[in-house]
């Protein structure tokens, strides 16, 4: 975890392989090993999964990760598009000089990439890397999973009686990932955002350079993918339900539970809507909450920005972004709703 | 993880999928309308898979083979911001969480959410858009949450002197009271919700939970309180019911429209 960037590479390499003898670790041949092993133990590993709790919870890890799976490989496509074939002047001709025009432009332009959180937050990894002012590209990343056209679609059907619920969503998580922005400009220091190290790329063709750019970025988003639906699933087997029903009668309280549900579940946006309309012992606003919260910032999405944008970045966007979705939340909810 | 393991990982993650996505496995998770976005997503992995061995082969010639892949510079995760140099790139150790999903998919293959999550959730019974004139037919085919929206949001007014058709897996509460119920879902498991049915009138004496059952019965005026979130559930009055197997897609996905 703490490697030091003054170890020399091999030294570095044996210590992640865990191997305290020195001796070179072989990942393939562990990977091979460990396959065997499993398929060879695979009785008493189903055994151990047919409780009802593991089996829900395995079957809502492998839900989580297989509806995500398909956005991320969007997103990462797209990123090694954007990695190697898209000139980085092309962004610095494509959005206005002044940071502070180009969030707003940048969070307007959330709206054409279709699809749920996982897709975004490669593709801001990849405008980072490529000259985009970050506080243009986390606007982007904020608001690509909540205003895009299959997103309120959902909400308007989900909401067939509160048609404002849609402007709602559109307005406050617009206001949100604006606002992250211009805050990012403000406060925001170039060393907390720190990409995590990436080969070069280039030297080989196009060609190998877009396969690896793929390869890297669905280990590594993948990798964190995984380690969010395992938190994700956790929380859904061992947090009762009844949890929330002493929540619903205060005004303040419910807006909070169900932010905090928001980040616990981490539920796709498109499908988040659905959900927030099954929660009709609540109000608009804390549903309103629910919302705006869930495509920005939840466990499976703080585990991809912590792979993306390194851990330092990660801690102090994340409360930062809840706290400002749940304050605008209630806001645009007692104007709108 | 070096790139031969790395070319693995994605080869099989990208199988499983594929095969996930080609056979109804992958109804037990997702959404129906998942399934091209899940072979696409198979394919581009497989895909990634071959052109990395493909380029790792083209770019190095033979016998060097024992070097670059494997030498690292510490982990992605500790952020150095280096990386240009000229060996090559190790995956962080957060990668071999990869095969986790692979192992689920392949050895485990959970079944769909069942009746331990359905008494564990409150019903998410909601007022259906509008009560439209029910088709002729005796008994009539309607789907558990049909059924109960307007058992409880329309009174049974339209289910009065009909007898219905309707096919769920059981689930036990905790005093043995047998519910017929169908998950909903919008997106994929995570977001299922239950909604449920209360059984009375003629019931098989013995019920399995997690069984499929296919009852006929009529309204009856009798509900009651889901004891976790409050909402209503309905009952049915069984006048005959039959074991069937477990439809195609295990979940209700008349939700999305």
């Amino acid at each position: 975890m703490t490697t030091s960037t003054e170890a020399d590479p091999t030294e570095a390499g044996r210590r992640d392989a865990g191997d305290p003898r020195g001796g070179r670790f072989d990942s393939s041949l562990g990977l091979i090993m460990l396959l065997l092993l499993v398929v060879v133990a695979q009785g008493p590993v189903r055994r151990a999964l047919s409780a009802p709790v593991a089996q829900s919870w395995t079957t809502v890890f492998t839900a989580v990760v297989l509806q995500a799976l398909p956005f991320l490989v969007l997103g990462v496509l797209l990123s090694a598009l954007i990695a190697v074939f898209v000139p980085p002047s092309f962004f610095a001709r494509a959005l206005p000089r002044r940071p502070a025009v180009a969030v707003p432009v940048a969070g307007v332009a959330g709206a054409v990439l279709p699809g749920c959180e996982c897709a975004s937050v490669p593709v801001a990894g990849a405008l980072v890397r490529r000259g985009v002012t970050p506080a243009a590209a986390l606007a982007f990343l904020l608001s690509a999973p909540a205003i895009n056209p299959i997103v309120l679609t959902a909400t308007a059907v989900a909401f067939p009686r509160q048609p404002q619920m849609v402007l709602a969503r559109f307005v406050a998580s617009l206001f949100v990932a604006c606002a992250m922005g211009w805050l990012w400009q403000r406060l925001g220091r170039a060393d907390w955002l720190r990409p995590p190290a990436r080969p070069a790329f280039h030297g080989h063709g196009k060609g190998a350079a877009f396969w690896a750019s793929v390869r890297h970025d669905v280990m590594h988003a993948g990798g964190f993918l995984v380690v969010g639906a395992m938190a994700a699933a956790t929380l859904k087997a061992v947090v009762p339900a009844s949890w929330l029903r002493g929540a619903a009668d205060d005004p303040v309280v419910s807006i909070l539970a169900l932010a905090v549900l928001a980040v616990l579940l981490s539920i796709c946006s498109e499908a988040d809507a659905f959900v927030a309309a099954s929660l009709s012992q609540f109000s608009l606003t804390a549903r309103l909450a629910f919302l705006v919260v869930g495509p920005m910032i939840d466990l499976k999405l703080f585990a991809m920005q912590t792979g993306t944008f390194g851990r330092g970045f990660a801690l102090r966007f994340a409360p930062a972004t809840f706290v400002l979705a749940v304050l605008v939340s209630t806001l645009v909810g007692a104007v709108l709703l | 993880m070096n790139r031969k393991a790395q070319a693995i990982v994605l080869f099989l993650v990208g199988g499983a999928v594929l095969r996930a996505g080609s056979t109804d496995l992958y109804l037990r998770y997702v959404k129906a309308g998942l399934r091209p976005l899940l072979l696409a997503a198979g394919v581009v992995l497989m895909a990634a898979a071959v052109a990395t061995v493909w380029y790792e082969r083209r770019t190095r010639p033979a016998g060097e083979d024992a070097g670059e892949g494997e030498d690292g510079h510490g982990e992605g995760e500790s952020g150095h911001g280096e990386g240009e140099g000229g060996h090559a790139h190790r995956e962080p150790r957060v990668s071999w969480l990869l095969v986790l999903p692979l192992f689920a998919l392949i050895l485990v293959a959970p079944p769909a959410l069942g009746s331990y999550t359905a008494m564990h959730t409150g019903t998410a019974l909601q007022r259906p858009w509008g009560f439209p004139a029910l088709p002729a037919g005796d008994p009539l085919p309607l789907n558990v949450a049909d059924y109960a929206g307007r058992a409880v949001y329309d009174h049974g007014r339209s289910l009065e002197h009909r007898r219905v058709k309707i096919t769920g897996f059981v689930a036990l509460d905790g005093h043995g009271a047998p519910y017929l119920v169908r998950m909903a879902l919008n997106c994929c498991a995570a977001d299922a919700q239950p909604v449920k049915i209360g059984l009375t009138g003629r019931i098989p004496a013995v019920l399995e939970p997690d069984t499929w059952l296919q009852v006929i019965g009529t309204y009856t005026r009798k509900r009651t309180k889901d004891p976790v979130g409050g909402g209503a559930i309905p009952y049915l009055e069984v006048s005959r019911s039959r074991p069937v197997p477990a439809p195609r897609d295990p979940y209700d996905e008349s939700w999305n429209g």
